[in-house]
């Protein structure tokens, strides 16, 4: 989301303009997507919140589970995007900023609504590092943390769903990041989202089926109409991966 | 038409639940006031948050020992459906356990994680019907309802469907006029859109 627009960005750098919030949104909805993220990718480097008025509108057509991600810095800003209607709430540079921030959104709202997003990219090393301000190329860099103590750090204050956004995949379509993702999903109690990468339907099959993630988020292949979701559920289906169709 | 009466149990996100009742051409009204809930047609029992906070408000808006005494039909969601329980361990001190609202009996516990099993429970889940219910009109072996939870009612008699999480959960609960849904109707496409017109014809 930027400006209202719905956008979308390969490798996290040049984002372009794919179609209007609602149109999208009920689009989804009704080929059987079974949650909605939408990512204010302008929020967090500007300093600024999400217009909210955006957020009820797409409650308002939607009778799936969304999530708002992006300038969510505080309790009265999660509260004000709740009540508009999203059914969490996803926050990322906010969190590596101010962590205590999991606790009170945790104990405030319940943890079931706390998603705690983290773009990691694989290091020359071999071991995984957070990533901070990643919607704004210039200002995007290693924030200095471990993945893996990160992701361990998140749950104990409380977050209730990790989306991992694996960086060198993202938009680039070759599949998702199955090593680094199960290396995440071994520390993980909660929930976890694989995020980036997905090109084809084999990559959401491979992920399902080496356990790597409990649920695949995917946009360029479905904005782009490159993968219907219909015909992935189906596929997947047929591959004994249980989906609601 | 419908007449809703939404109890006002604090917390956040009414707002999908009160869409969905609207696209459903029910009249729907988030209230405290007793006797608001008392005319209405329908009342639901919304819940995001914890039980503890949830039942803390109830309590200083003296509906604690009131919501019991309604005769019409009551839908809990969630949350709301534990609260109709007699206990949780959703409890402010670990050591302790939150005293609910007692129309339906026993202890709501946490739900363990497990590999395959992270806690909380996220996701869409078919039901298995246990007990037939006006509220299940409609709905077929291929629907799913979405859920999101850490705490877990529990086994009895009350229990109408269950779910599969590693172990059945139950899924939809009754006693009398009370009922209780653990997923999220109003976000649960058009499965969830039955689920609630069923409640509202009941």
């Amino acid at each position: 989301m930027r400006d209202g627009q719905v956008v979308k960005g390969v490798r996290f750098r040049d984002h372009r303009v794919v179609g209007d919030i609602l149109e999208l949104a009920a689009r989804y909805r009704d080929e059987g997507a079974d949650e909605l993220v939408f990512y204010d990718i302008t929020a967090s480097p500007e300093g600024r919140s999400v217009d909210r008025a955006w957020i009820e509108r797409v409650a308002s057509v939607l009778d799936i589970p969304f999530c708002v991600a992006g300038g969510i810095r505080s309790e009265a800003d999660a509260e004000a995007v709740l009540n508009a209607g999203a059914e969490k709430i996803s926050i990322n540079t906010p969190a590596l900023a101010d962590p205590p921030l999991i606790e009170r959104l945790a104990r405030r709202f319940g943890s079931q609504c706390v998603v705690v997003g983290i773009d990691s990219q694989t290091l020359p090393d071999g071991r995984f590092a957070v990533y901070q301000f990643t919607g704004d190329p210039d200002r995007s860099r290693d924030s200095g943390r471990d993945t893996l103590a990160w992701v361990d750090e998140v749950q104990a204050r409380g977050a209730g769903e990790i989306v991992l956004n694996c960086m060198a995949s993202d938009g680039v379509r070759r599949g998702y990041d199955l090593p680094q993702l199960k290396a995440v999903r071994a520390r993980c109690s909660v929930p976890l989202v694989a995020s980036g990468g997905a090109g084809a339907p084999e990559h959401f099959l491979k992920l399902f089926e080496q356990k790597a993630a409990d649920a695949a988020l995917a946009a360029s292949v479905f904005h782009s109409g490159q993968i219907a979701i219909p015909d992935l559920k189906r596929y997947l289906r047929e591959h004994h991966v249980e989906v609601r169709l | 038409m419908a007449d809703v009466a939404v109890i006002d149990s604090g917390g956040a996100n009414l707002a999908s639940l009160l869409h969905a009742l609207r696209r459903l051409g029910a009249h729907a009204e988030v209230t405290s006031d007793f006797a608001r809930m008392q005319s209405a047609s329908h009342v639901l029992l919304p819940g995001v948050g914890a039980a503890f906070d949830a039942m803390a408000r109830l309590r200083s808006a003296g509906l604690a020992e009131r919501i019991p005494t309604l005769r019409q039909p009551l839908l809990g969601i969630c949350l709301g459906m534990q609260l109709l329980f007699e206990t949780s361990a959703e409890a402010a001190d670990s050591q302790q356990a939150t005293r609910c609202l007692g129309v339906l009996p026993g202890h709501v516990s946490r739900l363990s994680a497990d590999a395959d099993h992270p806690v909380p429970h996220m996701g869409w889940n078919r039901l298995t019907l246990l007990q037939t219910d006006p509220l299940f009109a409609g709905l077929g072996a291929d629907d799913y309802l979405y859920f999101v939870h850490s705490y877990v009612a529990p086994a009895s008699d009350a229990v109408l469907a269950v779910a599969d999480y590693g172990r059945p959960i139950p899924a939809v609960v009754r006693g009398g006029n009370f009922r209780g849904v653990q997923f999220h109707p109003e976000r649960s496409a058009k499965a969830g859109a039955r689920l609630l017109a069923n409640f509202l014809a009941l």
